[in-house]
């Protein structure tokens, strides 16, 4: 309604009329991500200020969005905003010419909804605006995508929001993208480009998406997409905000705002999606999102926010063969060899013969010698110890890792860590000082239906973090005993409990990549399911897939046969011992046995021996020489028994073969004494009688 | 002060965040922005042009830091500081000239002497650069004074100075700054026609019927082969350009114009080489040793067009002469940009994927901007003095900076 066609992409109008209605094209910045996916870390610094190839993700965003034309920034900052504020402050982001960036204070906003409608009361928002979160990087134009949102909005007032979206194919395994967020359905009208249908959280085992019916009748084409990255970067009108207003349980952007618009038809207002092809543009949600978006900026996709580039107070480094960046003044022992694909921050030293490769490291650090680094993101001033192993883990500030400590795939350790000498870390560990909340929201969704316990646990961290850096240390003292049973000998911090979803959940979202093993499940699972549901649907199965089932099917019979026979066999043959059943009695059983079960005789004479070893293993004895003892006494005793079914050389094989077995698999005693019990099973048993 | 100090950190930003693009604008901008930076600089009374060669070093220090790719900015710096010495030098030479019969017996010499001693350390280090610097044509005929001048500044420095310490010193002080100003305006003209100086060379080098080659886009290029058009010859021009497709663009304004125009790709040059008569283009930079640093493509093209003995003609401004060598550390030879130009992110995001395998990616887009093209590939240099051989650039860099000058760095202020 303001500022039509004057502020188009930032630029001034002609007119002098249009230049007086022409506002200040605005942004809102959510400096808290409302989400607990980043924990342990998150709750000492806010997610916003975490670096990203050595920058403060802030920094991206403020940059982007200060070359993409905004003029005014407001920062709305709830968890830890005092380190946001601070950090603004110190970084210069207040005194930018052509760019003012405010700052929104708020102790008890719960989610992005909440953050929307104090925007709104406060009145500062006075035309269209962009909304950002602070974890964004992107280097896309702003103005054609303003552009088109202006000219829908003059056609039509109900256009609220333009969402930018991006081609980007979910893995067919795992049904993630590659930033780690889940595979997301989306409908398009392929002539308007307005968005009809948004799904996040679609259960992709089953294979199915429901569309209203109503979709397909309003609408004469109707484009699905599942290969569309959301990059949660909108250009929304006012009226945006009002609505959250109206809406007071609105609190997701996505979940909430964007199904609700979609659903709810009364109020008929639109969104719209913009798709961007040769700029890049993506939100770091979760670790594996930081990954993936460290080595996009690595690879330059996101030019000009590269590491060699001094968008913004970064440190310059200088780009190097193999697309290694590294500051001037590192300490790099000559011998040490710094893989493609690394970021070494300005004054790190690295000892001898240590690798480092596809990796970040940050400022001030101190590696030592003979220390492997692959897929890591060690941060500022770590001291990492000679000898250690290092694998796609995260490595805050501060923290120590003592010489030879390993840290497997998927580790994250927090703020000021220490790992013990030679303690290895397990895969998908995260290690904090800060004990683990012990009523902690698992799940997202929790979070946003209760707002007051969880969050307010939060909100009292957060604002108090000297009062608790004391309390830690009155408490150390006590806790660092226990605390050093769980990081190794000298160690210092907390190894929080996996969450309710188990491994199975954290491998999806961490820096690690995913394990052969758990992709090979995945798809075992998936077809497993898919013949599930094809049996519930009644539908046959393809003749190809039953045959190679049957086979095994009998194939398991037959070790099964085998196993019972035994079974039966050795309880006959107690039978015999303890009820005095005559030999030509058990024999017989034995013989019925063998008929029903099909065998051969060869199998009775196996199970028969089997049968009196484990008898004279079970009879009481102290030393392996009474163990003999037993079994000669055994032995001869049922010697016509087992003589019966040795009537040929293969017999004896197969008895010698089966005592083999049993001193390998199942009494470990055997196999000390197989030699001599060999020796009399051979020449005492079979040749004296 | 603050005002201008403001408008050093902008364009500081602006160098920084890659907004300025273009050696000529770039060139152009920065000489703009030394020339309010010495107008409001104050300068003290005594050793005034070493105070003001050391402020303009110390923001031109900072300029090429900020974009240490785009070599114009340390060029144009480079030039405004030997516009400063020069300008000392002929004002110490004109005032020993008018001094000489005045003050031949005078006494304050041993007195000034101690307090200057690193003005005539200056001019004992220009007049010594003087001598030593080999001397060019333009140097014998237009340097006699101060060659001539030379031993006398060296013996008198002090001298000149202390004179001016009484009466005159203000309106020498003024002097120098208003004498270099003025030749920083020159060297703004310089910069802004050089355009058209090059341009109007156009005739002498394109015939009648020719076909010529030419590879990006590059504003120099386009007026040439413009104003050889106005000229009646009649020519065909061969564009293209990849990765960036520059040439397309070049094509469409070449067309537009009334040239006749042909768009190849850049994997058919060898092919299409036989049949050309010349290959003109811009370069990024000029290195001393006549080296080209130039848009990504070009040694490919000549080579191509030294296997068919093709004259392979560069066009560059004056601000594009660089002194260093491509050897130089201090030159960074490239710029990696985004492999978005390339290749389409979305369509090859699964192949990017880091989450599988090693969590290294299997493909990786590599971008360079520049290519280098070696001297003896070249045929010819046309800047806006003339066409210059290969083997004669370090004799007009010789010219234009000052040895001083090369590394632009703040030592101690000596």
């Amino acid at each position: 309604m303001v500022a039509k066609k004057g502020s188009r992409g930032g630029m001034g109008g002609e007119d002098a009329e249009e230049e007086l209605t022409r506002v200040p094209l605005q942004a809102i910045l959510l400096a808290d991500s409302f989400a607990t996916l980043f924990r342990p870390i998150t709750l000492e610094r806010p997610k916003v200020l975490l670096p990203l190839v050595n920058a403060p993700m802030i920094d991206y965003t403020l940059a982007w969005l200060e070359s993409a034309g905004v003029e005014e920034i407001f920062v709305f900052c709830c968890a830890h905003s005092k380190q946001v504020i601070d950090y603004l402050e110190s970084s210069k982001w207040f005194d930018q010419p052509n760019l003012s960036v405010t700052t929104i204070e708020s102790y008890n906003s719960t989610s992005a909804g909440d953050a929307l409608r104090l925007i709104y009361e406060k009145h500062v928002i006075r035309g269209d605006f962009i909304l950002v979160t602070g974890d964004t990087v992107s280097n896309m134009s702003l103005a054609q995508a303003l552009k088109e949102h202006k000219e829908r909005r003059r056609k039509d007032k109900d256009a609220v929001m333009t969402m930018v979206i991006k081609q980007s194919k979910p893995s067919p395994v795992t049904h993630q993208s590659r930033l780690g967020t889940e595979e997301l359905f989306m409908a398009i009208d392929p002539d308007t480009k307005q968005l009809l249908y948004y799904e996040d959280k679609v259960d992709t085992s089953k294979g199915i998406v429901s569309l209203d019916k109503a979709l397909l009748i309003d609408n004469s084409s109707i484009s699905l997409h599942n290969d569309k990255q959301d990059c949660y970067i909108d250009i929304c009108s006012p009226e945006v905000l009002s609505l959250f207003t109206d809406n007071f349980d609105y609190q997701h952007l996505r979940r909430h705002f964007v199904k609700g618009l979609l659903v709810d038809d009364i109020m008929g207002y639109k969104i719209f999606t913009h798709e961007i092809h040769s700029s890049y543009a993506a939100r770091v949600d979760n670790y594996r999102s930081y990954d993936t978006i460290s080595k996009d900026i690595i690879q330059r996709w996101t030019y000009p926010l590269v590491p060699d580039v001094q968008f913004f107070g970064n440190y310059v480094t200088k780009l190097e063969r193999q697309g290694a960046y590294r500051a001037s003044d590192v300490g790099l022992s000559r011998s040490a060899k710094i893989g493609p694909f690394t970021v070494i921050g300005s004054g790190t030293t690295i000892g001898n013969y240590t690798k480092v490769s596809n990796s970040v490291v940050g400022e001030g650090c101190i590696i030592g010698s003979n220390v492997s680094i692959d897929g890591c993101y060690i941060w500022d001033k770590v001291t990492i110890e000679d000898g250690c192993k290092l694998k796609h883990a995260i490595v805050c500030d501060g923290v120590i890792i003592k010489s030879g400590a390993v840290l497997e795939a998927g580790v994250v350790l927090s703020f000021k860590v220490i790992i013990g000498r030679g303690f290895v870390v397990p895969a998908y560990s995260k290690v904090s000082l800060l004990q683990q909340p012990v009523k902690q929201d698992s799940d997202e969704e929790l979070e946003y239906a209760d707002n007051s316990s969880g969050n307010m646990e939060i909100a009292s961290i957060s604002n108090t973090p000297e009062k608790l850096e004391e309390e830690m240390r009155t408490e150390l003292s006590d806790s660092q005993i226990q605390a050093a049973s769980e990081v190794g000998n000298g160690g210092v911090g907390f190894i929080w409990s996996v969450s309710d979803g188990g491994h199975e959940e954290e491998w999806r979202h961490s820096v690690a990549p995913i394990p052969e093993d758990c992709l090979v499940e995945i798809l075992k699972n998936a077809t497993d399911e898919l013949e599930i549901s094809n049996e519930d649907g009644n539908i046959l199965p393809p003749s190809g897939e039953l045959e190679p089932d049957s086979v095994n099917d009998s194939d398991e019979d037959v070790r099964d046969d085998s196993v019972h026979f035994e079974k039966e066999v050795e309880a006959t043959f107690l039978r015999a011992v303890h009820e005095n059943v005559k030999e030509d009695h058990v024999i017989l059983e034995v013989n019925s046995l063998r008929l029903s079960y099909n065998l051969t005789s060869t199998d009775c004479a196996g199970a028969l021996f089997y049968a009196m070893m484990k008898l004279a293993l079970d009879t009481p004895h102290g030393s392996p020489g009474e163990l003999v003892k037993n079994v000669a006494s055994v032995i001869t005793k049922w010697k016509k028994l087992l003589k019966y079914y040795l009537s040929s050389i293969d017999e004896e094989i197969e008895v010698i073969l089966k005592f083999e077995e049993m001193c390998l698999e199942l009494t470990k005693e055997y196999s000390t004494l197989f030699v001599q019990v060999t020796w009399f099973i051979g020449f005492g048993v079979l040749y004296k009688f | 002060m603050p005002d201008v100090h403001s408008l050093v950190n902008e364009f500081v930003i602006k160098l920084k965040k890659r907004k300025i693009e273009g050696s000529k604008a770039t060139a152009k901008l920065t000489v703009e922005l030394l020339r309010s930076f010495i107008s409001q600089q104050r300068l003290p009374h005594s050793n005034q042009a070493a105070a003001l060669i050391d402020a303009v070093k110390a923001v031109g220090e900072k300029l090429i830091a900020a974009n240490p790719v785009e070599l114009a900015v340390g060029n144009v710096v480079r030039r405004v500081l030997h516009i400063i010495r020069e300008e000392d030098l002929s004002l110490a030479t004109a005032a020993v000239g008018g001094l000489s019969l005045a003050a031949e017996s005078d006494d304050e010499d041993d007195i000034d002497r101690d307090d200057h001693p690193v003005l005539s350390a200056t001019a004992v280090a220009a007049a010594a650069r003087n001598a030593l610097r080999p001397p060019s044509l333009q140097t014998l005929l237009e340097d006699i004074p101060h060659s001539a001048a030379a031993p006398h500044t060296s013996s008198s420095g002090g001298d000149s100075e202390g004179k001016s310490k009484s009466a005159d010193k203000n309106s020498v002080t003024r002097k120098l700054k208003h004498n270099v100003i003025e030749a920083v305006n020159e060297l703004i003209q310089e910069i802004s026609t050089c355009h058209e100086q090059i341009a109007e060379q156009a005739v002498e080098h394109i015939h009648q019927n020719e076909v010529i080659l030419t590879l990006g886009s590059s504003r120099t290029v386009m007026e040439f082969l413009c104003a050889a058009k106005e000229k009646k010859r009649s020519f065909r021009v061969f564009v293209e350009g990849a990765p960036r497709y520059q040439g397309h663009a070049l094509a469409k304004e070449l067309a537009a114009r009334g040239l006749q125009t042909t768009v190849i790709t850049d994997s058919s040059v060898f092919a299409m080489i036989s049949r050309v008569n010349m290959v003109i283009v811009g370069a990024h930079a000029v290195m001393a040793n006549g080296g080209v640093i130039a848009p990504v493509g070009l040694n490919m093209v000549a080579l191509a067009a030294q296997r068919h003995a093709v004259p392979f003609v560069v066009l560059a401004g004056v601000h594009k002469l660089c002194p260093l060598y491509p050897h130089n550390p201090e030159v960074l030879l490239n710029e990696l940009k985004s492999p978005s130009e390339l290749l389409d992110f979305g369509e090859f995001s699964d192949c990017l994927d880091f989450g599988s395998g090693t969590g290294s990616p299997l493909l990786h887009v590599v971008n360079p901007v520049f290519d280098y093209v070696p001297p003896n590939l070249v045929s010819l240099f046309i800047t806006d003095t003339g066409g210059h051989n290969p083997s004669y650039m370090y004799r007009l860099i010789a010219d234009y900076y000052s040895a001083d000058d090369l590394v632009v760095r703040r030592k101690s202020a000596s």
